[in-house]
This record gives structure tokens, C-alpha cells and sequence, in this order.
């Protein structure tokens, strides 16, 4: 179990009760939270419960029977919003599947990934006209190889590291503790520092890859595995927004600014199952999920805004925000249509295809041998 | 083995329109092995777009294991030719993050047998990345494979493994039998749209052949009849071309026409001149490197009884190396497909 002590290493600016205690090792990452306003915070807090509810009800969607599959995000909010905030437009975002929120900050209707998991496409949305925030990638670890060669592409057409801060551009990917034991994520690791991209590695890491536990993916904390490959490792307390986003923020400046990339490990918890098709009570100690449930990262964040003197009306208004947010996505994920049958053949190739015109021919032919006919 | 290439005049095969413009032209053709072919090809698609990079092990100073780039990294630098880490799922999941981003990446996979580290970026994000964006982006990406036995070498260096990608939507595959091809084809691979995985016959690279520089005189995705007969079609790609034309020499001698299809392009096939020469013949013997069962051969076979079932005065033959691992070296002329054990079909397919 990872404690959060200020002797540890750490990075956390939040305690578990919301007091504004940062750790030792915050120091070089405190600058950064001057960038923020009150309004950000504002912002942050809106965002995870808003995503949280929207988590529930996506849930309710696939019980009933509305979506193939649901990939709870609950408990890993913080992590997500806090690093999500810390992009700038012209970053780059590679997301593993249960990276909603930060879809969501970067633009993305909350609709499109539904429609995923619904089963009327592979992708669902445009990565360019939506903050670029990638798709999602469902086999394990293989979007880490991408951003990597994408960011070897930024260096390459000199789109970063030239000294301008608005425009410099970097990558950021996000990927789990299961993740980090696939031969991608190290492969990744290891071309991101041999070329010195501009891009930082987010491994959340939520303890738990289904139902097999980190101690079985690492021996050792895994922000340290960054040193074996020659790039700087962090550990943040990924249940701190503040933190995660100090810490993301130093980070991908320092990679649009030409100093290389590195590796956060945000310490958080899947405190759901790993999606609809798992049941976590079947290998998890009761003991754990409740340490976890207390250090709460809304509860925490929401005790500090009260502190700051942040007014009840507004976390009135924002749980209503959530609530509306959440049906309007039900209604709209109701609406959601099925994909004509051209979508099994439309885009397989760029090019024309012999194979694919003579089988797409023969589909239209043999259905429209059932119309109007005895059969 | 013979060095004899795809050559009309060789062969008495229809002489292709690019070459009567060739000889019009007047000496627009330069006589090269596959390697020197293929750089020159490499070379004109990096002039040709900005955007084309070459990704690979050694590919740098050193030119590559086999030196199809030597060259081009003193020429294009290092942010042109990319001496990557030893990582072939790196190397293709990076080629994906940059084809993501504008570039055209040809990578260069050191022998056949190494490229299953890459397998599952190819297979599972390479060839779907296209269909996945539903058709927002392309992935112009070129992967090189040295392919196939004949060179005597160890273990996890002769393989054929085409198969499994010519089995993955998504991709296209092909693989030039001669100088000529290669040079073109790589040209035109490198200017698809789509994901190619190329299959060098590594037994080919060093034979000299005529190269027309004016044009290709065919599509990348044609087969082609490169020696005409009539009694049986005899049908391969890579390095089983060289074997068919040898096999049609000694048949010849024997009184029996055979009539030489080259594939060219593996993913799509071609069927058209297959069909057109069945028609002809009545008689289709498919042979190639790899392992017969589920191979490519097996597909053509079936495709063709599907197709030409009323031409055929007998079943489609296939000639494949044995359902075995590549063997030792020391024993692999027993393994891969001679021209007599061309003609051994050929002998089956007339008795029927």
C-alpha cells in the first residue's frame, strides 16, 4: 500500500482532509500551482463531479442493456482532471479507455465514447477536431508506441522546442499499472528517451489490472523503472488534483520545451470494478477499498474549496450540473443510431480494394434477394 | 541457380509496353541487382516527399544487413534515415504514431523471421488504424521484409511468412521477383495510401537485371504472364518466379508449354491474367516457399475452382515447402520447391 506521508516521496499539496500541506518534494513543482485561479479550481472540482455522475449513469446504460460494456473511471478523477488541465491546446493526447474526463476537457462529447461502447464504432470521434484527444486504444500499452512515434514526428517537423511556450507542442499518454508490464510500454520508454521526445508518460497507477493486484506487475515503485531508462520519474498522489496537475504541468513544459520526456506515476484507485464484466468482491479486501473511499479525491478537493471559503450555492449548483449533464447524456445515448451496413467495408482501405468491392457487391445482392421475394 | 530474370527476350514472352518504349526512349534502363534497384527507388521517393523516412535496424551508416540503404543516410541525414533501438513493435508503433502525424515511414525489418515482435502493431494496429478513425486518417506505411530460403542461412532467417499478413484486412502485401519490379515497386508502395507490407526475396537481391527508369508499365497490384504457353500455368511470386522460368526451360525440352504467371501482388490478387491464362491452359499449378496449409497457394487454388471451375480439365496443384520449420540449411534444397518438383505437378495436373 503506497502511504502519503511527507517523509515519502511522494508529490502531494492536498492531505487526505484537504489542508494545503505540500510534501518535501513538491518544492520545484509549487510554481506551478501560480498559473492557477480561483476559477480553475472551480473548474477542476466541476469537472471530476460531473464525470463522476456521468460514470454512474453510463453504468446504469450498460445494465440496462443500452451499452455493450462500461469502463468505470470512479476514484480517478483527480488524476485525470488534474493532468487534463494541464495540456495546452496544441499538445497531443493519447488515452488507454477509461480516460473519459479528459476527453471531456478537451472537448469531446461525452456521447462519442458511448458510442463506442455501444457497439456502432471502433473510434468514434476525430481526434483532430476534438482538442486532439486521440481514441482510444483497447489493446494494452500500444498507444504508448504511438505517441512516441508522434512525438518523434514533432521533433521531426519542428514543432516544438523552439523557445515559444504557446506554440511548442508535446504528447502526453496515459497508461496503467497492468499496462507498464507489456514489452510496448517499456519499448516506448525506451525510443522516448533514446530520441528525447517531448512527452510525458501518465501511468495511473489504480493498483488493480482486473483482478491482479501491482505487487504481481512491480517490485518496485514504478516511477522509478523511469531511471532505468534514462528520464526523470515522479510519483504524485494522483487522488490530489492540485498535485497531478503541478506536477503534469513542469513536466510537459519541460518536454515542449526540448528537455525530453518522463515518466508520472499517479498513485489513485479503481475503486469500481474494472469494467461491467468484473466483480471486484471476488479478490479484493474490503479493508483496501474503504483506506481508498477515505481519501476520496472529490471529498478531499471539496473540503479544501470550502476552506478557501468557496460559497455552498456553487457546489449546489455544480452536483445540479451533474445531475442534468447525466440525463442529457442518457437521452442522447438513447438516440444514438446504428451505422448503416456500408461501415463494414468504407474504410478498410484508402485505396480500392478487388476483394472488398466484390464482397460489399455480393452482401447487397444476396439481402436484396430477401425484399419482396418468398423468402 | 540460374540468374535468369523476367526478360522478354529470354523467354519470348509479349513484349510489355514499357519496354517498346524503352527501346524509343533510347537508354532510359540501367542493368542492377535488386538492392541497387530498390535504393535507387528508396532514393527517388525521399526526393520525391519530405515526408518519406526509413525506420529500421543498421539501416544508418552501415546501409543496412543487406545495404538497400547504404547511401541514403549520408545523403538524407538522420532525421531522414532512423537508425531506430532493436525493437521491431517499436519500430512499427512509432511508424504508426508518425504516419498519424503527415510522415510516410518505410521500415526496414532486418529478416523474415523478426518480424513477429512487430506482429501485433501490424496486425492489430497498423493494418486497422484507418478503419478505426472510419477513414479520417491513412497509414501510409511501408513495412520491408527480407524474405525466403535459397541462401543457406540459420534459423529464423529463410522464412516465407506472407500468410499471415496477406490473412489481415487492412493490409495489401506484395513482393517484385526482379530488379525492375523492385524499383518501381517500392516507389509506388511508398506512394500508397494504405499500409504495405513488402516482401523482399532475399535470394534475388544480388542477380542483375534490366531496369526501365522511364516507367513501370504496370499497376503495383497486376500480375503478369512473363513467359507465355499453353499447356499448363505455373503461377508464384518472390523468388519462385526465377524457379518457374526455369522449370518452363526444361519443359520445354520435354515438348510440354508452360506459360509463367509472376503475382506481383499478393494482397489483392489479381485474378485477371490468372484467369485469362487458365482459360488458355486448363491447367493452374501454384507453387511457393511457404508452408502449404493456409497458405496463400491454398487461397488461389480455391479461388480459381471457385472461379474457373468449367476451364479446368484438372484440380489446381500446389507446390509449397513442407507444413515443417524451415529446416537446417544443410537439407533445405529438399525443402523448398525445385523446378523438378514444379514439373512433377505439371506431369500430375496433364495425366488427370
Amino acid at each position: 500500500m503506497s502511504a502519503t506521508s511527507n517523509a515519502s516521496p511522494t508529490v502531494q499539496l492536498l492531505s487526505p482532509a484537504g489542508v494545503f500541506a505540500p510534501s518535501e518534494t513538491a518544492a520545484e513543482f509549487l510554481p506551478y500551482l501560480d498559473q492557477l485561479t480561483e476559477a480553475d479550481y472551480r473548474r477542476f472540482y466541476r469537472d471530476m463531479v460531473v464525470i463522476r455522475r456521468f460514470d454512474k449513469e453510463a453504468a446504469n446504460l450498460q445494465r440496462q442493456g443500452q451499452l455493450a460494456l462500461w469502463v468505470p473511471s470512479h476514484g480517478q478523477e483527480a488524476a485525470q482532471v488534474g493532468s487534463a488541465h494541464a495540456t495546452r491546446p496544441q499538445d497531443h493526447i493519447f488515452p488507454s479507455y477509461r480516460e473519459h474526463v479528459v476527453g471531456m476537457i478537451r472537448g469531446l462529447d461525452l456521447v462519442d465514447i458511448l458510442r463506442m461502447l455501444r457497439g456502432v464504432t471502433l473510434g468514434g470521434w476525430t481526434p483532430e477536431d476534438h482538442g486532439n484527444f486521440h481514441l482510444y486504444t483497447l489493446v494494452l500499452a500500444s498507444q504508448t508506441l504511438h505517441a512516441t512515434g508522434y512525438a518523434m514526428g514533432m521533433q521531426l517537423d519542428g514543432s516544438t522546442a523552439t523557445g515559444n511556450p504557446e506554440t511548442d507542442q508535446a504528447v502526453i499518454v496515459y497508461f496503467g499499472d497492468g499496462a507498464s508490464s507489456q514489452g510496448d510500454a517499456n519499448e516506448a520508454l525506451v525510443f522516448a528517451a533514446s530520441y528525447q521526445t517531448p512527452q510525458v508518460f501518465f501511468l495511473q497507477n489504480n493498483h488493480w489490472a482486473i483482478s491482479v493486484p501491482v505487487t504481481r506487475q512491480s517490485r518496485t515503485p514504478l516511477y522509478l523503472r523511469a531511471g532505468g531508462f534514462g528520464i526523470p520519474g515522479t510519483q504524485v498522489d494522483g487522488n490530489d488534483v492540485l498535485a497531478s496537475y503541478a506536477v503534469t504541468a513542469k513536466h510537459l513544459d519541460d518536454a515542449r520545451a526540448g528537455r525530453g520526456p518522463a515518466l508520472i506515476e499517479a498513485l489513485t484507485y479503481r475503486v469500481g470494478a474494472h469494467t461491467t464484466a468484473d466483480d471486484p468482491t471476488k479478490y479484493r479486501d474490503p479493508e483496501e477499498l474503504a483506506y481508498w473511499v477515505a481519501r476520496d479525491p472529490i471529498v478531499r478537493f471539496r473540503a479544501y474549496l470550502q476552506g478557501l471559503g468557496v460559497e455552498m450555492e456553487f457546489l449546489d449548483a455544480v452536483d445540479e450540473e451533474a445531475e442534468d449533464n447525466a440525463a442529457d447524456v442518457r437521452r442522447r445515448a438513447l438516440e444514438i443510431h446504428s451505422p448503416e451496413k456500408n461501415v463494414i467495408f468504407d474504410n478498410v482501405y484508402a485505396e480500392p480494394h478487388p476483394l472488398l468491392q466484390e464482397q460489399e457487391a455480393w452482401l447487397e445482392r444476396y439481402e436484396a434477394s430477401f425484399e419482396g421475394g418468398d423468402a | 541457380m540460374s540468374d535468369t530474370i523476367v526478360s522478354a527476350a529470354a523467354h519470348a514472352a509479349p513484349v510489355p509496353a514499357w519496354e517498346t518504349a524503352a527501346a524509343e526512349a533510347g537508354p532510359e534502363t540501367a542493368n542492377l541487382p535488386m538492392t541497387k534497384a530498390l535504393n535507387a527507388g528508396l532514393r527517388l521517393a525521399m526526393q520525391d516527399n519530405p515526408k518519406v523516412l526509413l525506420m529500421g535496424e543498421d539501416i544508418g551508416p552501415l546501409g543496412g544487413v543487406f545495404r538497400v540503404t547504404e547511401g541514403l543516410y549520408a545523403e538524407f541525414g538522420d532525421k531522414r534515415v532512423l537508425d531506430t533501438p532493436l525493437a521491431e513493435s517499436g519500430i512499427i508503433g512509432t511508424a504508426i504514431g508518425l504516419a498519424l502525424r503527415g510522415f510516410r515511414p518505410v521500415c526496414e525489418i532486418q529478416f523474415d523471421g523478426f518480424v513477429f515482435p512487430g506482429f501485433d502493431q501490424i496486425t492489430s494496429q497498423l493494418s486497422r488504424m484507418r478503419n478505426r478513425h472510419e477513414g479520417g486518417v491513412c497509414m501510409p506505411v511501408v513495412i520491408r521484409i527480407p524474405y525466403g530460403g535459397h541462401i543457406g542461412s540459420i534459423e529464423h532467417h529463410q522464412e516465407s511468412p506472407e500468410a499471415y499478413f496477406a490473412h489481415t484486412p487492412g493490409l495489401r502485401v506484395v513482393s517484385p521477383s526482379n530488379p525492375h519490379d523492385a524499383y518501381w515497386m517500392m516507389q509506388e508502395a511508398i506512394a500508397s495510401d494504405d499500409p504495405i507490407i513488402f516482401f523482399e526475396p532475399k535470394s534475388r537481391y544480388w542477380p542483375k537485371g534490366e531496369v526501365n527508369l522511364g516507367s513501370s508499365g504496370i499497376p503495383l497490384h497486376a500480375s503478369r504472364v512473363v513467359r507465355t504457353g499453353t499447356d499448363v500455368t505455373v503461377l508464384g511470386h518472390g523468388a519462385m518466379v526465377s524457379v518457374l522460368l526455369q522449370s518452363a526451360d526444361l519443359a520445354a525440352a520435354e515438348g510440354i508449354s508452360i506459360e509463367v504467371i509472376d503475382l506481383r501482388s499478393i494482397s489483392p490478387v489479381d485474378y485477371g491474367p490468372i484467369l485469362a491464362s487458365v482459360e488458355k491452359t486448363g491447367h493452374l499449378v501454384v507453387a511457393q516457399e511457404a508452408h502449404g496449409f493456409v497458405s496463400v497457394g491454398s487461397e488461389i487454388a480455391a479461388t480459381v475452382m471457385e472461379k474457373a471451375f468449367y476451364l479446368l480439365e484438372a484440380p489446381v496443384l500446389r507446390v509449397s515447402g513442407f507444413d515443417t520449420p524451415f529446416p537446417p540449411a544443410a537439407v533445405e534444397t529438399h525443402f523448398l520447391p525445385s523446378p523438378d518438383r514444379v514439373l512433377e505437378a505439371v506431369d500430375r495436373a496433364l495425366a488427370y
